[in-house]
């Protein structure tokens, strides 16, 4: 078992691997977590994000490695880790045939909490998830929204030290992710540590203070959002467009006025510090882009860099 | 927010880890009793009308046909409805106790994947298992005693004579639905397992255990079956304690090992199918 001083690393790992077969889902990684901060794991479906929320969650066994979450080894001692930790899987799983409050309450038992505390506790998260007037609903009937803020509620029953959240905005609508991100930031101001997986740029860069891209099971870099886009991007990106069938002719002419391009299907991305230049650049040389457009780097640039994939593809 | 926020301390405070794993089968029953209590009317009247039909349409309907040409020997020397009331007793108990720990365990693993919602908490595969177990233990008990107590309406039973049948029935009903957990949690397919067990186990199970008529009465290799069925091991103790129905010792002991070792076989495989599938 790792050495972990209290109160600082709430999770470490080293060299963390794990195998299916002949498939390596993890190929080694290392991470540390700690305690109060937001983390995420931001990578493509099958980056390994899964994978090592489970580990953590102590409800899947690492190949080998070291990992240790609260100062104690999840192979070992699973039931004891688990008993602080807040879990937020990818899809729903409530029990459907029951109303919204006896779902919380039949889990917060699950930790043992008494029913006296349990009857304050719920109110306060009917509160939270703005689930007051759904109390006693069945679940079944819930929107997707509800239902993921539901979900989202039952895992803080047991006030967790660790609130791991996997994909916690995937198939919501633009309002719902907002209330959810709302709620989040609450929590995080809170000083609950913070755990999720997404593929969401925008969503990484409002929760998380730190990031881990992940891709084919690996790490391909760590910091913070604006860390992430200082080392990796530039600060502006020209988004030319001149049609799918010309834009691959005159990339060899742009790749000299930028410090780097993307020749994506449909359209070729341009990083440089001040994007407007480079726009006057190509018209000057007498290219007419059929659309332009001058943004910040974001995240999705950072990873684009870093594997040559798209996130969202 | 309002208010109604608490102030945080934390699960490091307010979760008695060592309790909650030591308790945490109990926390599983408590919550299936819970949802069970949802249903409670339909699960009370489906206890007391399913006995009522049977015993008007098969006891007393069945039962005349059969008591006038028996005469005066009668079914194994009783009156029909007293021959088959043990069987019938086996059998919803059986029948109970099956429902109550399969269809859990598919909703759990397959159709809204509770069980890992719950193996997210202190709780094991082997806790999530027992308290699965013991709900529906405590479900089958209100059933048998129910149908026992419509048996004695009927005049099917003898109170201070028959009611250790309760327990016979409940041994092996909770024997049997140990093995048909363990089935249901070692399943993949849920379509292909509820049809094997409705068409392929239930009714054989029903119709060739001796339910209706004395097994010896059938060709020897429909016997077989019987000697298989949990329901005939159950019927004959039934039968046994119930009206002093002939059985050897050595049969005696036979019917409770083999219900016996389906209890611990079935324990075991539900154990470690629960743990291989939340791990998985």
């Amino acid at each position: 078992m790792l050495n972990t001083p209290k109160n600082e690393k709430l999770i470490e790992a080293k060299g963390l691997t794990k195998h299916y077969g002949d498939f390596v889902a993890l190929a080694g990684i290392d991470f540390a977590v700690h305690k109060g901060e937001s983390f995420g794991f931001l990578g493509p479906n099958g980056a390994g994000k899964s994978t090592t929320m489970r580990i953590i969650a102590a409800t899947l066994t690492r190949t080998s490695g070291d990992i240790c979450i609260l100062g104690k080894d999840p192979a070992e001692r699973g039931p004891e880790i688990r008993a602080h930790l807040g879990v937020v899987p990818q899809q729903d799983n409530l029990d459907q045939a029951l109303s919204v409050t006896d779902n919380l309450y039949i889990y917060g038992r699950y930790f043992g909490l008494s029913k006296k505390f349990l009857r304050a506790k719920i109110e306060e998260l009917l509160d939270f998830a703005q689930l007051t007037e759904k109390r006693d609903v069945k679940v079944e009937t819930l929107s997707g929204g509800m239902k993921r803020r539901l979900t989202i509620a039952r895992a803080l029953i047991s006030e967790p030290e660790i609130l791991m959240l996997d994909e916690p905005t995937t198939g919501l609508d633009p309002q719902a992710r907002h209330i959810l991100w709302d709620r989040l930031f609450r929590l995080k101001e809170q000083g609950v540590t913070l755990l999720l997986t997404t593929h969401y740029m925008d969503e990484a860069e409002q929760l998380c203070d730190r990031l881990m891209v992940m891709d084919n099971g690996a790490i391909m870099a760590e910091d913070s959002p604006q860390g992430l886009i200082k080392k990796y991007s530039t600060k502006e990106v020209l988004e030319v467009r001149f049609g799918s069938e010309k834009n691959a002719g005159v990339s060899d002419q742009l790749k000299e006025m930028c410090e780097r391009i993307e020749v994506l299907p449909d359209r070729i991305l341009m990083y440089a510090d001040d994007a407007e230049h480079v726009l006057e650049e190509i018209r000057k040389a007498g290219l007419h882009p059929v659309t332009s457009l001058v943004r910040r780097s974001s995240l999705e640039d950072v990873f684009l860099r870093l594997t040559g994939r798209s996130l969202v593809e | 927010m309002s208010n109604k926020t608490i102030a945080r301390q934390g699960s490091l405070v307010i979760v008695n880890t060592a309790q909650a794993m030591k308790r945490g089968a109990w926390y599983v029953t408590e919550a299936r009793v819970r949802t069970l209590f949802r249903w409670i009317f339909s699960l009370l009247s489906s206890s007391l009308l399913n006995p009522f039909f049977y015993l008007m349409s098969l006891g007393i309907g069945v039962g005349t046909f059969v008591n006038a040409r028996a005469g005066s020997t009668g079914i194994d020397g009783e009156k029909y409805i007293v021959f088959l009331a043990p069987a019938l007793l086996a059998a919803v108990a059986i029948q109970d106790f099956m429902s109550e720990v399969t269809f859990p365990v598919l909703q759990g693993f397959k159709w809204d994947k509770t069980y890992f919602a719950m193996n997210a908490t202190p709780l094991t595969g082997r806790q999530i298992a027992l308290g699965t177990y013991f709900a529906s233990l405590i479900r089958t008990i209100g059933s048998v005693v129910l149908y026992f107590a419509v048996l004695l309406g009927f005049g099917a039973v003898n109170f201070g004579r028959a009611w250790p049948m309760m327990l016979t029935s409940l041994y092996a009903a909770g024997c049997f639905a140990a093995l048909m957990m363990a089935a249901a949690a070692a399943t993949e397919n849920d379509d292909i397992f509820l049809n094997l067990m409705g068409r392929l186990l239930i009714m054989p199970l029903f119709l060739f255990s001796g339910t209706f008529y004395p097994l010896s009465s059938m060709p020897w290799p429909l016997q077989t079956i019987g000697w298989i069925s949990p329901l005939w091991h159950s019927t004959e103790l039934g039968r046994w304690v119930s009206y002093g129905h002939q059985i050897s010792p050595l049969m005696i002991v036979i019917h409770f090992t083999y219900l016996f070792a389906l209890l611990v076989g079935g324990l075991l495989w539900a154990f470690n199918r629960f743990e291989y599938r939340l791990t998985k």
